[in-house]
């Protein structure tokens, strides 16, 4: 990066640290932060958006929404993360470039399962194969922030199922007497009434979010555990900066920083918190309301 | 605004398909000398050199991407990559799944490395990575087999006594050996397997395989392939 940086081998102490830390390899590693914030900052709205369809679905009239809302929840509450994530994707994958194959190649005769290689024609593979890295890369995030809002969605319908029982059936009485239809009722006293004891599992769920970040390194994604790795492994001099085992300080480093982070998440959730117990009919709402007086 | 924001993805989705062919190699990344990561983050190595080389006289594009070795084959057959140039060993149990092309590194000996010279490679504990043909050797020979998924932890569970000695590619584990300061050490005698290590295909791909198999035989001819051979694995290396 720095010119000075040119001739590693003639580099020593402070320096040869520095030049050690601004090698592409750390850059690439540096950036990979911000993957693993953009995963959380696209992936917790998505999940929740999932969680209230599943929540939703759970709580409906119908019958056949309502086991669907439920398979939902219990398919994906009941299997075991690491294997929906290597299942999931896989499949995914397999099922977009599938149904891209029937549209795009429909006089193909092949059979697309040959022996163990699944062949969709080329022109159906997502992304192309001509196509750049960068969209190779950009396919596999997509694939893995929707693998990631089904599951923690899952979770999330739960959290919501049950936050909206708890709202007190008075609430609910008050609003029917008043004349409100269903709907409204729905839009306009259950589901403001309902986040503050949704808060307590929702930011447990953030937490698990945060901590499950790695499992990207597992779907193909260069995430922070997948550089801290690579560059902590011993090198050789086949490498310009030679040097012993180092993978303890990058874990040590990744500790540090998820262990920030989940403190920062701590206190912005517990500053929410206050906030949405504000004049609720809960033990929260009413000490704050006595300590007002 | 939806559509447009569309039609742009599937145009930059499909952009490129009037391009050259454009081959995808797959590589661990994490095999020195053969292919690691450099510090500038790219794809570097003995294969770099020779894939790059290919590529050229077959007139083919080729993009480098990293893979997780033990997931390397299943990714070749779903179509992640076209070719695995990855220092994978020619064997029986391999062809079986995929093609092979020729070879462009001679069969070559594999070796035990341990921290003490009288280690016990026939009953002790010996760390190999999973999925290779050393893994294979180990778990044959009587002894106790650790296994790892990169090869950097089976140096590493050397160092840290978890295992007595470490079974790799002799060319790979020679640089650790003599950058160890006497640390690490070779044990008993070298043992040849496999048939050298060859690119691997899909076994539907037989008209890219005999792309790469005539640049193979046309390196092999002009000595470019045992120059680049030399530079990366030192003079006394096996050449063809």
């Amino acid at each position: 990066m720095f010119s000075a940086c040119a001739d590693p081998a003639s580099l020593e102490g402070f320096s040869w640290l520095m030049c050690y830390l601004t090698t592409g390899k750390h850059i690439d590693f540096y950036w990979s932060f911000l993957t693993v914030l953009v995963l959380l900052v696209i992936t917790a709205p998505t999940a929740l958006a999932f969680g209230f369809g599943g929540a939703m679905a759970a709580r409906s009239q119908v019958a056949p929404v309502r086991w669907l809302g439920k398979l939902y929840t219990a398919m994906v509450r009941g299997v075991p993360d690491i294997v929906f994530f290597l299942f999931f994707v896989i499949a995914l994958d397999q099922a977009v470039e599938w149904t891209k194959h029937q549209i795009v190649c429909p006089g193909w005769t092949e059979p697309i399962r040959q022996g163990l290689e699944f062949r969709v024609c080329p022109q159906a593979k997502v992304p192309l194969g001509t196509s750049a890295q960068i969209w190779h890369q950009i396919y596999g995030f997509a694939l893995a922030v929707f693998t990631f809002a089904i599951v923690f969605g899952a979770f999330a319908a739960n959290v919501l199922y049950g936050a909206m029982n708890a709202v007190p059936r008075a609430q609910l009485e008050t609003a029917e007497a008043y004349g409100l239809t269903h709907r409204q009722i729905f839009r306009r006293i259950l589901v403001p009434q309902m986040w503050t004891y949704a808060l307590p599992g929702l930011s447990n769920l953030w937490m698990i979010l945060i901590k499950a970040t790695p499992l990207l390194f597992l779907l193909g994604v260069k995430d922070i555990v997948y550089w801290a790795r690579e560059l902590g492994s011993a090198k050789t001099q086949a490498y310009a900066f030679p040097h012993p085992d180092w993978r303890l300080w990058y874990f040590l480093f990744l500790l540090v920083v998820y262990l920030c982070m989940t403190r920062v998440s701590e206190i912005l959730l517990t500053r929410l918190t206050r906030r949405l117990s504000h004049g609720q009919a809960t033990a929260a709402g009413e000490a704050m309301r006595r300590a007002a007086q | 605004m939806k559509k447009l924001l569309l039609a742009t993805a599937l145009v930059a989705l499909s952009g490129g398909i009037a391009a050259a062919q454009t081959v995808r190699l797959g590589t661990e990344g994490a095999y020195p000398p053969f292919n690691f990561i450099d510090d500038a983050g790219n794809v570097a190595g003995f294969e770099r050199e020779v894939g790059d080389e290919l590529c050229k006289r077959a007139g083919l594009t080729c993009e480098w991407v990293t893979n997780e070795w033990d997931s390397i084959i299943p990714n070749l057959q779903s179509g992640n990559y076209d070719v695995i140039i990855a220092g994978m060993s020619i064997t029986d149990e391999r062809e079986e799944v995929i093609d092979f092309s020729e070879n462009y590194f001679p069969p070559a000996a594999s070796a035990y490395v341990g921290t003490d010279a009288a280690a016990d490679t026939k009953a002790g504990v010996v760390s190999a990575q999973v999925g290779t043909i050393q893994a294979g050797y180990v778990a044959e020979s009587g002894a106790t087999l650790l296994e790892f998924a990169t090869p950097d932890e089976t140096i590493g569970a050397v160092r840290n006594g978890e295992a007595v000695a470490v079974f790799a590619d002799k060319d790979f584990l020679k640089p650790y050996v003599d950058q160890s300061n006497g640390e690490l050490m070779f044990v008993g005698d070298d043992v040849q397997l496999g048939g050298g290590v060859g690119l691997g295909f899909r076994d539907s791909d037989d008209e890219l395989r005999e792309k790469f198999n005539t640049a193979i035989k046309a390196m092999k001819a002009d000595g470019t392939l045992n120059a680049a051979l030399e530079k990366h694995f030192g003079a006394e290396t096996p050449k063809f």
